[in-house]
């Protein structure tokens, strides 16, 4: 369903509160929530500008004499004396992120499509067994996990965390495709195959296609959740050199906790680009949080 | 007529079930059959076999009941402050004219930030020194507080879990209340059932739905809990006391290096979260567990 078609819709229709005093009361706690909410991302924004001791006096006034000198640590010294940087750590969350991200929507929409259009003897089997996978926390599986990462010898690689990255995103995503293609008319796909289109070809040149709308939704929902994921970053990359975003900040915050300035613009170059995505692709993440809701 | 020839659907299914099979479903049985041994570290290849040693340990141990404890605390506030606050939220957002688009990117947009990055920031509101909670205090002529002690350290995580989640289950309750036919409202309306009255009779029953999905979602969440925990408070600091499931697990692992100890903590925590979620699911009867099929 669309959300913020039947919101509008819904918003017209509706018959105003008629009571002043109801709409008084109800919009002062929407905007008090809506202002502690924005207020506290804004605090940390503001004060990145500043140097530690200002911050200490007064956090609150609104910045007057910016100074970059928070993000140039940020950008600069922790690599020097650390040997890692929010520069290298964007690119490792990208490669991970990204790589992720392919994975899960080429194999979860290969196998959504078996699942929506193929009945097969173990279906019924294999649909539990997605749907229950959704229920019990990743970390429990972090020990075998991580041995077996070792065994192979991809720890601190990119892969390393790719690969268990996927296989607990997809049944998400071949949760959310399979509903989504079931939906699909299979008359286009019958004429296809009757004009000579093999199954292959019927599943990128027809089903492909008309299924890009969730499969935005899956990709945008894996990246956000591998990007924002620390426990298996954390646990199966453990050199500075390779932590991805979350992993970096975490370090930071345990050692540079005290420079208020610091953890002010480390805090913000984190949030930030996420916060842009967010305003620009609102819908389909909304869409795929709903709609994915058990992922929880 | 097209799918009637089966043979492509082990192209299509296999690669997904491989990378399943190897890294999801192998290692929960790996993590069963490990439990029984004691394994110290990763490199040792000395296995022990123990029995049910590790599991008489876990009803022994203090953390894991301080986990067990903690977890069980986050559920009630999941229900009372996350699901409550959201619902509150919702239909006031669902019965107002303008603002609403408004409110509900602002509402949801914690969700997308990560749990580290949040914490980070609440970090720094807590801080003794120039921490944002400590500043408004002293604006108020109020001594500075320790806000990460021992009593009050748990209330700390918890704190910006309810307000990044909060978001979340308010955009699901929308979505029902949204789906709620316009002229139930009306005929309500004509027949005097107005304001909170409308809320309670009509409103309430039909998002209840909803809400027992909630429920669900809530109570399995609070069993994932690792981030936010292991960002405001490492290794459970203070003493121990901010153990969630994730966090001991985390550190029996790589810093004790306990791993068979570790095995039967995850064993643990998925009968946990089977039960619970199953007993939940018969209590409320709700069809949350496969509330994604209707999108």
């Amino acid at each position: 369903m669309d959300i913020t078609e039947t919101a509008f819709e819904k918003q017209v229709s509706k018959s105003k509160l008629k009571n002043t005093l109801s709409m008084v009361l109800v919009y002062s706690v929407l905007v008090l929530w809506a202002f502690i909410s924005i207020y506290m991302l804004f605090w940390v924004v503001n004060n990145s500008f500043r140097e530690r001791s200002e911050i200490l006096n007064d956090s609150f006034s609104l910045v007057t004499n910016p100074t970059a000198e928070n993000y140039r640590t940020a950008f600069g010294r922790l690599s020097r004396e650390e040997n890692m940087s929010i520069g290298r750590a964007y690119l490792n969350s990208l490669i991970i992120s990204g790589s992720t991200v392919i994975c899960v929507t080429i194999l979860g929409g290969l196998a959504a499509y078996a699942m929506a259009r193929y009945s097969f003897r173990f279906k019924k089997v294999l649909n539990f067994i997605f749907a229950g996978s959704l229920l019990f926390p990743a970390y429990t599986l972090i020990v075998p996990v991580f041995r077996m990462i070792q065994e192979i010898g991809l720890v601190n690689n990119p892969i390393g965390v790719i690969i268990p990255q996927t296989a607990v995103n997809l049944a998400f995503a071949i949760i959310i495709l399979m509903g989504f293609i079931k939906n699909l008319p299979t008359e286009i796909e019958e004429a296809a195959y009757l004009e000579g289109c093999g199954v292959f070809s019927v599943f990128f040149r027809i089903v492909l296609p008309v299924t890009k709308p969730a499969f935005a939704t899956v990709g945008i929902f894996t990246f956000l959740w591998s990007y924002n994921d620390l426990f298996l970053q954390m646990s199966i990359l453990r050199k500075r050199v390779s932590y991805p975003v979350s992993a970096l900040l975490n370090e930071i915050s345990s050692q540079f906790g005290t420079d208020f300035g610091l953890m002010c613009s480390a805090t913000t170059i984190v949030v930030i680009p996420v916060l842009i995505v967010y305003l620009i692709l609102q819908k389909n993440i909304m869409k795929g949080l709903t709609a994915g809701a058990i992922k929880g | 007529m097209l799918y009637r020839d089966k043979r492509p659907l082990i192209i299509f299914l296999a690669p997904a079930l491989l990378v399943m099979g190897i890294f999801l479903y192998y290692p929960f049985l790996q993590n069963f059959a490990d439990s029984f041994y004691e394994i110290n570290g990763f490199g040792a290849v000395t296995k022990t076999y123990v029995g049910i040693e590790n599991y008489r340990q876990l009803l022994k141990d203090k953390t894991i009941l301080q986990a067990l404890k903690n977890t069980c605390m986050m559920i009630v506030f999941t229900i009372v402050f996350e699901i409550g606050t959201a619902l509150v939220l919702a239909i006031m957002v669902d019965s107002i004219k303008t603002g609403a688009e408004f409110f509900r990117t602002v509402f949801f947009f914690p969700i997308v930030i990560s749990a580290t990055a949040i914490g980070l920031m609440f970090n720094l509101f807590y801080a003794y020194n120039g921490g944002l909670f400590n500043q408004i205090l002293e604006k108020l002529g109020l001594d500075p507080v320790l806000w990460l002690s021992d009593d009050k350290a748990i209330y700390m995580i918890a704190l910006p879990i309810v307000w990044q989640y909060v978001g979340f289950y308010f955009v699901i309750i929308l979505t029902g209340l949204n789906s709620i036919p316009e002229d139930i409202y009306e005929h309500a309306y004509m027949d005097g059932v107005r304001g909170l009255k409308r809320v309670w009779y009509i409103t309430l029953p039909l998002v209840w739905d909803v809400l027992k999905a909630c429920f669900v979602l809530g109570i399995t969440g609070s069993l994932k809990i690792f981030d936010m925990a292991w960002v405001i408070a490492p290794y459970g600091a203070p003493k121990g006391l901010t153990h969630f499931f994730g966090t001991y697990l985390y550190q029996t692992t790589f810093f004790s290096q306990t791993v068979g100890y570790s095995s039967a903590i995850a064993v643990l925590v998925v009968i946990l979260g089977l039960l619970i979620s199953y007993a939940v699911m018969k209590l409320i009867r709700s069809k949350a567990f496969f509330y994604s099929e209707d999108v």
